[in-house]
C-alpha cells in the first residue's frame, strides 16, 4: 500500500462494526441497481424454491406472510464502500422456507433469482443457519421499491448485491453457477470483512 | 478485468465546473477500458487508513497509457473534496479496474444514452467513442442538468447527436423552457432496436427509465447505473 500525498481522512473513532474500507453512510441509503425498477403488485407476486429440493414450492403473498416471522437486527455492508448500520428487518427465515421444501443431500449452492431477470449465487451454507432471510420489512415500515420491495433477500454477512432486490425465488444446485454481477467482475462470495470486492480478492 | 491495486500519475487536473473536475491518471501500461467502466481509487493515510471510492472514466477506448476520471466535489465526501483539494499534477494514486461488465457500450449497436448531472460521465466515454471510431449515428445522448454551470463538457455536446433539459434554469438559446425531463424529451432520441443506458441519482434515474418504458423501450434493453447520495 502505497502513502497518498497529503492525505489523513476524515475520522473520529472507528465504528467496530464498519468492516474494512467501508464507511457509515448514516441516514442515507444509498440506492444501486443496474435495471428499471419494477413495479410488483402483492396480490400476484410470488417465491419460489426448485432445484434439487425434495418439495419445489411456490408461496404467494399471503401464505408467506403466514408462515413465522423472523428479524434481523444489525448492519449491512454495500461492496460501493457504504454501510449502514443498526438496521432492523423483518421477513421469515431462508430456514423456515428450506425446511418445507427439503434440499436434497446433493445440493450445494443457490442461485437466487429476480423478478427483473436479476442472478446472484451463494453457497447453500450462507443461506442457511439464521444467516439469510426474504425480508419485506425495514425498520417498521414496508419495504420500498427503490429498495427491493416488496421483498428482497437479506444475507447481511455478505456484500449486498447478494441480498437480491425483487427476489422471486432460489433455485438449489449441485455445482456453483455465476449470478449477475458475478460474471461481470465481482467476487464469488463478498464476504466484507475479507474485502472480497472483485474478482481475484 | 484487472484485480490488481496499480500505481497512477496525475498527469493533468481540469475543472469542469464549479464543482466537477476531471483529472488525467497515466498507467504504466495501456489502460484497456471499455466505454462505460469505472475504476477505484484509494488514498492511503500514513498510519495505514484507506478511503476509496468509484469513479467513471470519462475518455474513450484507445490505446494509450492515460484515461480521465471526472469527479464531482461532494462537501461530505472524505474521497472526492481531497482530490478536489488537494490532489496535485504529479502525485501517485493507486487505482483499481476497469471494473464493470455490464453499463458498457461496445460500439457496434444503437445506444440511446441519458444522463442526470455528473451521470454523464460514463455515457461521454460512449459519446467519444463513437466520435472518434465515426458512428455517432448509432448513439442519441440526452443530458438533464439544473443549468448551464451543471453542464460537463458543455464544448462538446454539441450536434444532432446531443440535446439538453436543463431543470431550473434555461439559456437564452434554448427553446424549451426549464422543467424535468418528459417522454418529449426523449421520443426524438429514439433509434430503433437500441439498447438504453441510464446513468444519474436515483430519483432521474427511475424517472427516465420509467419514461423509457413509457414510450416503447422494452425493459430488458435498459442497462441504469444509479449512485448516491440518496435519501431512505
Amino acid at each position: 500500500m502505497k502513502i497518498t500525498r497529503g492525505f489523513t481522512g476524515r475520522r473520529g473513532p472507528r465504528d467496530p462494526r464498519l468492516p474494512p474500507g467501508q464507511y457509515d453512510t448514516g441516514a442515507n441509503w444509498p440506492v444501486l441497481s443496474a435495471e428499471v425498477t419494477p413495479n410488483l403488485a402483492t396480490d400476484t407476486w410470488t417465491f419460489t424454491i426448485d432445484g434439487l429440493v425434495e418439495q419445489p414450492t411456490t408461496w404467494s403473498w399471503d401464505e408467506m406472510h403466514a408462515l413465522p416471522e423472523s428479524t434481523y437486527s444489525g448492519d449491512i455492508h454495500c461492496v460501493t464502500t457504504w454501510s449502514k448500520l443498526g438496521m432492523e428487518w423483518s421477513g421469515v427465515a431462508v430456514d423456515t422456507l428450506l425446511a418445507i421444501a427439503r434440499p436434497l443431500p446433493t445440493a450445494a449452492f443457490v442461485l437466487a433469482r429476480s423478478h427483473t431477470g436479476y442472478t446472484t449465487n451463494l453457497p447453500l451454507a450462507d443461506v442457511t443457519g439464521g444467516k439469510a432471510w426474504v425480508a419485506w420489512e425495514v425498520d417498521g415500515e414496508p419495504l420500498a421499491r427503490d429498495h427491493g420491495g416488496p421483498a428482497r433477500l437479506l444475507v447481511p454477512h455478505l456484500y449486498f448485491w447478494k441480498s437480491a432486490k425483487w427476489v422471486s425465488g432460489l433455485q438449489l444446485l449441485e455445482h456453483d453457477e455465476l449470478g449477475f454481477w458475478e460474471r461481470n467482475g465481482y467476487h464469488d462470495r463478498g464476504d466484507p470483512w475479507l474485502e472480497q470486492r472483485y474478482q481475484g480478492d | 478485468m484487472a484485480s490488481l491495486w496499480r500505481d497512477a500519475t496525475i498527469v493533468a487536473i481540469h475543472t469542469e465546473t464549479p464543482r466537477a473536475k476531471t483529472l488525467r491518471l497515466r498507467l504504466a501500461e495501456p489502460s484497456g477500458h471499455l466505454a462505460g467502466q469505472h475504476y477505484v481509487v484509494r488514498l492511503t493515510a500514513p498510519d495505514g487508513y484507506t478511503a476509496a471510492r468509484s469513479y467513471s472514466v470519462a475518455s474513450p477506448p484507445d490505446d494509450s497509457n492515460e484515461f480521465d476520471l471526472t469527479v464531482e466535489r461532494l462537501d461530505d465526501g472524505e474521497v472526492s473534496t481531497f482530490l478536489h483539494d488537494d490532489l496535485q499534477v504529479g502525485d501517485e494514486l493507486e487505482v483499481r479496474g476497469p471494473i464493470g461488465g455490464w453499463f458498457v457500450w461496445h460500439g457496434d449497436e444503437p445506444a440511446v444514452l441519458v444522463g442526470g448531472g455528473s451521470g454523464l460521465v460514463p455515457l461521454m466515454a460512449m459519446l467519444r467513442y463513437a466520435r472518434a471510431i465515426g458512428r455517432t449515428d448509432l448513439v442519441r445522448l440526452v443530458v438533464s442538468v439544473r443549468s448551464v454551470d451543471d453542464l460537463l463538457y458543455a464544448d462538446e455536446i454539441v450536434g444532432p447527436e446531443t440535446s439538453v433539459v436543463y431543470t431550473r434554469v434555461a439559456p437564452p438559446s434554448s427553446t424549451r423552457p426549464a422543467g424535468r425531463i418528459k417522454r418529449d424529451d426523449l421520443t426524438p432520441a429514439l433509434l430503433s432496436d437500441c439498447t438504453a443506458y441510464v446513468c444519474g441519482a436515483a430519483g432521474f434515474a427511475n424517472t427516465a427509465s420509467d419514461l423509457l418504458v413509457e414510450i416503447g423501450v422494452p425493459v430488458d434493453r435498459i442497462r441504469v447505473e444509479r449512485f448516491g447520495p440518496t435519501g431512505k
